[in-house]
């Protein structure tokens, strides 16, 4: 148990980097913002499955 | 690559390039970046190397290295824990910050720059469309980068056969890609209702033949929404974007009616709130832009929550620098200061019960996009693509109006390669300043229009935009810390 330091549960992107690329997720400027570029708040799609 | 910050007292360390995330103690927070350089002059790199000896040999080097020069932060440190021993105290943390290291966590090298290389020259294929149905706008937003809905050029509406020959050019340019996007936009898209439907019963009708799905989705000032205007929306609709910019005096200074000056605010916001309701209170989005004659643009946010709208998006304005609602560099520390005051609010809602999802705040640190997707970006040019009312292609919706990207038409597809293959090599190892940038895999280089639009080089970026985007990535990545320490809390 970490006393001093907690790591929160993220996505470990140089994983991704195996499996990644399907290209299935959402275009980020198609949601909410149509002017400033925001990927990182997208979804996997694979994930979400 | 590491980035250290505090925020609304917590204390948080990324990773850049492995994408962890850790929250950690003062003591620690001093101890990561003097590691950083301990590692880098002892071996050239702070990364972890392979058959490199373990963390308590590190340890045993660092501690006596590192110990003598910040006693007093470790005696207080220890002190405030109950700790009656501050080196065994420090050589614990320093213990937990190699381990991290050790597991691929902390101070990680950079394995993407060759990916990207090879990615510069991959297959892509189109997957979503903005659809500008109207180049016409029944509104006069003073800070439209669409020229009051026209584009600076005629006012046009887009025929259903130009409409239907982007679906069939969309399909054809989509190869195995399934989902399939597209956006309904202007100037105002319900002034060509009739089209919209159209448009949409002739995709549903390919569907199936093609083993595809549409996600229809319309951006609307709301003036002319309706009950049968919303049950379309509602039943092939997969978003719904709903212009306001928040307090009624706000909205209506910014977004006058182009005829008459009844209240816009007054007309739109119980239609909204019948939006958001019929809808069971998602796939909508309340969208506003704040300018610099509202640089408390927190103010907007909270009126729009204090409304009941649970999905909020207000963004900076995108305006020529001469604009005089233009964001200017003066103005950069009061928007981080508001954005800090909204992530603050954002999480006393959520306490009291009445949370709301603010756009930007929504990075998905579990379930968010592989590398791939974080270095190509948008998709500009590329996957994404911008249509006008006679079918011609753009980069984007941003670049409409600006001839010199014209790219193609969707009868005759894309016939300016040369265009397309710009927009495919630049990513984030082709803009200067993201390469020291902890928040290049989060923006992925930024919104290209507007590094044009500031710079005219799509391989550069828009410093003020930068600087906010990187603010509101501190602030959503502290509220997920936030909400971990809550859920802990309430498993204790």
């Amino acid at each position: 148990m970490k006393k001093h330091i907690k790591t929160l549960n993220t996505r470990n992107l140089q994983e991704s980097l195996k499996k990644g690329g399907c290209g299935e997720c959402q275009t980020s400027c198609q949601s909410a913002c149509k002017t400033s570029c925001t990927v990182g708040n997208q979804s996997c799609e694979q994930l979400k499955k | 690559m590491i980035h250290a910050y505090r925020n609304n007292g917590y204390h948080i360390v990324l990773d850049v390039n492995s994408g962890a995330v850790h929250v950690v103690d003062e003591l620690s927070f001093t101890l990561i970046p003097r590691i950083e350089t301990f590692l880098e002059e002892r071996f050239g790199t702070a990364a972890r190397k392979e058959g490199e000896t373990g963390p308590e040999d590190l340890a045993a080097a660092i501690v006596p290295a590192l110990y003598p020069d910040l006693k007093e932060e470790a005696r207080r440190a220890a002190q405030a824990e109950g700790e009656s021993d501050p080196q065994a105290f420090f050589a614990e943390a320093v213990r937990e910050i190699l381990t991290l290291r050790e597991n691929g966590e902390l101070y990680t090298d950079d394995p993407y720059r060759e990916y990207a290389t090879a990615f510069k020259k991959r297959q892509t294929v189109v997957k979503a469309l903005c659809l500008n149905v109207a180049h016409a706008c029944n509104l006069a937003c003073r800070y439209c980068f669409a020229g009051e809905g026209e584009y600076h050029g005629d006012r046009a509406l887009m025929s259903a056969e130009t409409g239907k020959a982007a679906l069939d050019f969309l399909i054809e340019n989509s190869g195995k890609r399934r989902n399939l996007e597209v956006d309904f936009f202007g100037g105002e898209p319900l002034l060509n209702f009739d089209v919209v439907k159209e448009i949409v019963r002739y995709g549903r009708s390919l569907e199936e033949a093609h083993d595809k799905h549409f996600r229809f989705t319309i951006t609307t000032n709301g003036t002319l929404l309706n009950d049968e205007i919303l049950d379309f929306v509602n039943r092939e609709m997969d978003n719904i974007v709903l212009s306001i910019d928040g307090r009624k005096e706000i909205n209506d200074r910014m977004r006058p009616r182009r005829a008459g000056d009844a209240s816009v605010y007054d007309e739109i916001v119980p239609k909204y709130l019948q939006v958001a309701a019929s809808r069971g209170g998602e796939k909508y989005f309340v969208r506003g832009t704040f300018t610099r004659e509202n640089l408390d643009f927190c103010e907007d946010v909270k009126h729009l929550a204090d409304l009941g709208f649970t999905q909020i998006s207000v963004e900076p304005v995108v305006a020529e620098p001469e604009d005089p609602w233009a964001i200017r560099e003066e103005d950069i520390p009061a928007l981080c200061a508001e954005y800090d005051k909204l992530a603050k609010l954002y999480l006393d809602y959520r306490k009291k019960g009445k949370g709301f999802h603010f756009f930007h705040f929504n990075i998905d640190l579990e379930g968010g996009p592989c590398v791939a997707k974080r270095l190509s970006g948008c998709g500009t040019g590329c996957e994404y693509l911008g249509v006008t009312p006679w079918g011609d292609l753009y980069p984007c919706h941003q670049f409409v109006g600006n001839e010199k990207f014209i790219m193609g038409n969707v009868r005759d597809g894309i016939t300016r390669q040369d265009i397309r293959e710009e927009f495919l090599a630049s990513n984030v190892y082709t803009r200067d300043a993201c390469r020291q940038c902890f928040a290049r895999y989060y923006c992925s280089g930024g919104c290209a229009a507007n590094a044009w639009n500031f710079n005219g080089d799509i391989n550069t970026v828009y410093r003020e935009g930068c600087d906010l985007q990187r603010k509101r990535i501190e602030c959503a990545i502290m509220i997920r810390a936030a909400l971990a320490e809550q859920e802990t809390e309430e498993e204790e």
